[in-house]
């Protein structure tokens, strides 16, 4: 007997931010939408992040920046996935972050943004379209 | 190569993903744990439990710091509850122990409890096993917050450990059998509190009732900080004694002895019953049955007896 297969997400927040009102409300909403939630807390580094979703297994990664600093720390957890081999994990980003770094963003490996103002079902939608737990059965 | 050889060499990634696959009861997981089973059975487990707030987590991450100085590795498995309504669960044990996210030897696991009660989850056994067989010297584990009688932790670990705190209810509490009889050592955290001395001589007054069996362990009570980092070397000095204890009088072997069998129950129960519903007639028939118990066309009692008949009459089992 299978069962169901539950999306895992870790919402995090790296850097020397304090705001983490926006990151709990998602979480509670991702809860509500019946997603497992593990959130970091405050003032993470990449490397701390990115051990704990190799650790928790998780299918996405939201990361949460309103300091400026996205354009380092967001890449910077694309590129240590990369280096654990693990960049099958879906990362977003969301916070104070300028159109123009958007692009720049989404090339390095961020698949999407979200800005203030985003609404939740959208950010939760989004993660049940674009995201499977469906990693499962490889053997290398 | 498989999970489980890996998952033996240490491997994050393959142990991080065998959890999940024994989470999800995916089919390919029952081998990789029959290929771990031999080389388990050698961690120390250690439950922590208690009411939610009394500071679990928060021993627990400075409890890891305490096992790192003595150059021992740690897994910890950290249990929270799913929403009954939606499904989900918000996981934030692991908040309180971040800090040790890249210390490659502690390995953090949380877990929902997927309606599972009694205060862990379905996955839990084999969670602890591949732990084990990842070769943690001692594996925590963080029940979700309990009330009074959520006690499936001491079936699984060595040493059960029952955080309180003060103000939290006067000596009738401590006369009500369940929790308060699973502890090990009872941890009164958050000891800076008014009321510690209330809870401290209640419980004592509850161990000296006790323990009628001269050779039995007798309950440590300890106060402890743990946000201040105070209280902690008594507390793993405690755990130290205790497992000696344990090994001494020959109740480590007994508790592996009684794990196993219970363990044996449970495997044979859950595949026993998958082999009796597929016999039966599979899917199709048991819902069929479910409907008709549920329109009240028949009785659990009959329709269990109608499902016995069936698999008579195939003669093979």
């Amino acid at each position: 007997m299978v069962s169901e297969r539950k999306l895992r997400i870790l919402v995090a927040k790296p850097g020397l931010d304090g705001h983490d009102r926006g990151a709990k409300i998602l979480a509670r909403a991702y809860r509500d939408a019946g997603f497992e939630v593990i959130y970091s807390g405050l003032h993470q580094m990449p490397e701390q992040i990115v051990q704990a979703a190799l650790q928790e297994d998780v299918d996405l990664i939201g990361l949460s920046c309103l300091s400026g600093a996205h354009m380092y720390l967001f890449p910077r957890v694309i590129e240590l996935l990369k280096e654990n081999e693990a960049e099958d994990i879906t990362v977003i980003g969301g916070g104070i972050i300028p159109m123009d770094d958007i692009p720049k963003l989404k090339e390095a490996g961020i698949r999407e943004v979200f800005l203030p103002g985003a609404s939740l079902t959208d950010v939760v939608d989004w993660a049940r379209v674009n995201v499977e737990p469906c990693r499962y059965g490889e053997r290398d | 190569m498989g999970l489980a050889k890996r998952v033996l060499q240490g491997d994050i990634r393959a142990t991080a993903r065998l959890l999940r696959e024994v989470e999800e009861e995916l089919p390919g997981a029952t081998d990789e744990l029959k290929a771990l089973y031999p080389h388990t059975g050698k961690s120390h487990v250690v439950g922590i439990t208690g009411a939610p707030g009394s500071g679990k987590s928060t021993l627990i991450d400075v409890l890891i710091d305490a096992y790192r100085r003595e150059k021992k590795t740690v897994g910890v498995i950290a249990i929270d509850p799913s929403s009954p309504f939606s499904g989900g669960a918000i996981l934030g044990d692991r908040i309180r122990m971040q800090r040790h996210a890249t210390d490659e030897g502690v390995f953090i696991r949380s877990l929902a409890t997927r309606g599972w009660h009694g205060g862990l989850s379905k996955a839990a056994a084999n969670v602890i096993h591949i732990m084990d067989a990842m070769g943690r010297d001692v594996i925590l584990v963080e029940t979700v917050g309990v009330g009074q009688a959520e006690v499936d932790i001491m079936n699984f670990a060595h040493t059960s450990l029952v955080a309180l705190v003060p103000g939290t209810g006067d000596w009738v509490q401590t006369l009500k059998a369940g929790i308060l009889e699973i502890a090990d050592i009872f941890v009164i955290n958050k000891a800076d509190k008014q009321g510690v001395n209330e809870v401290e001589v209640e419980l004592q007054a509850m161990l000296q009732m006790g323990a009628p069996y001269p050779d039995a362990w007798k309950p440590r009570i300890l106060l402890t900080e743990a946000i201040n980092n105070k209280g902690i070397d008594d507390l793993m000095e405690a755990i130290r004694q205790h497992r000696e204890f344990l090994v001494a009088s020959g109740r480590y072997e007994a508790h592996l002895r009684e794990r196993s069998r219970l363990e044996l129950i449970e495997v044979l129960k859950s595949s026993f019953m998958d082999r009796v519903f597929r016999m039966a007639g599979g899917d199709d028939y048991v819902e069929k049955l479910i409907d008709d118990l549920a329109s009240r066309k028949v009785d659990p009692y009959s329709a269990a007896s109608d499902i016995i008949k069936r698999i008579l009459q195939e003669g093979t089992f």
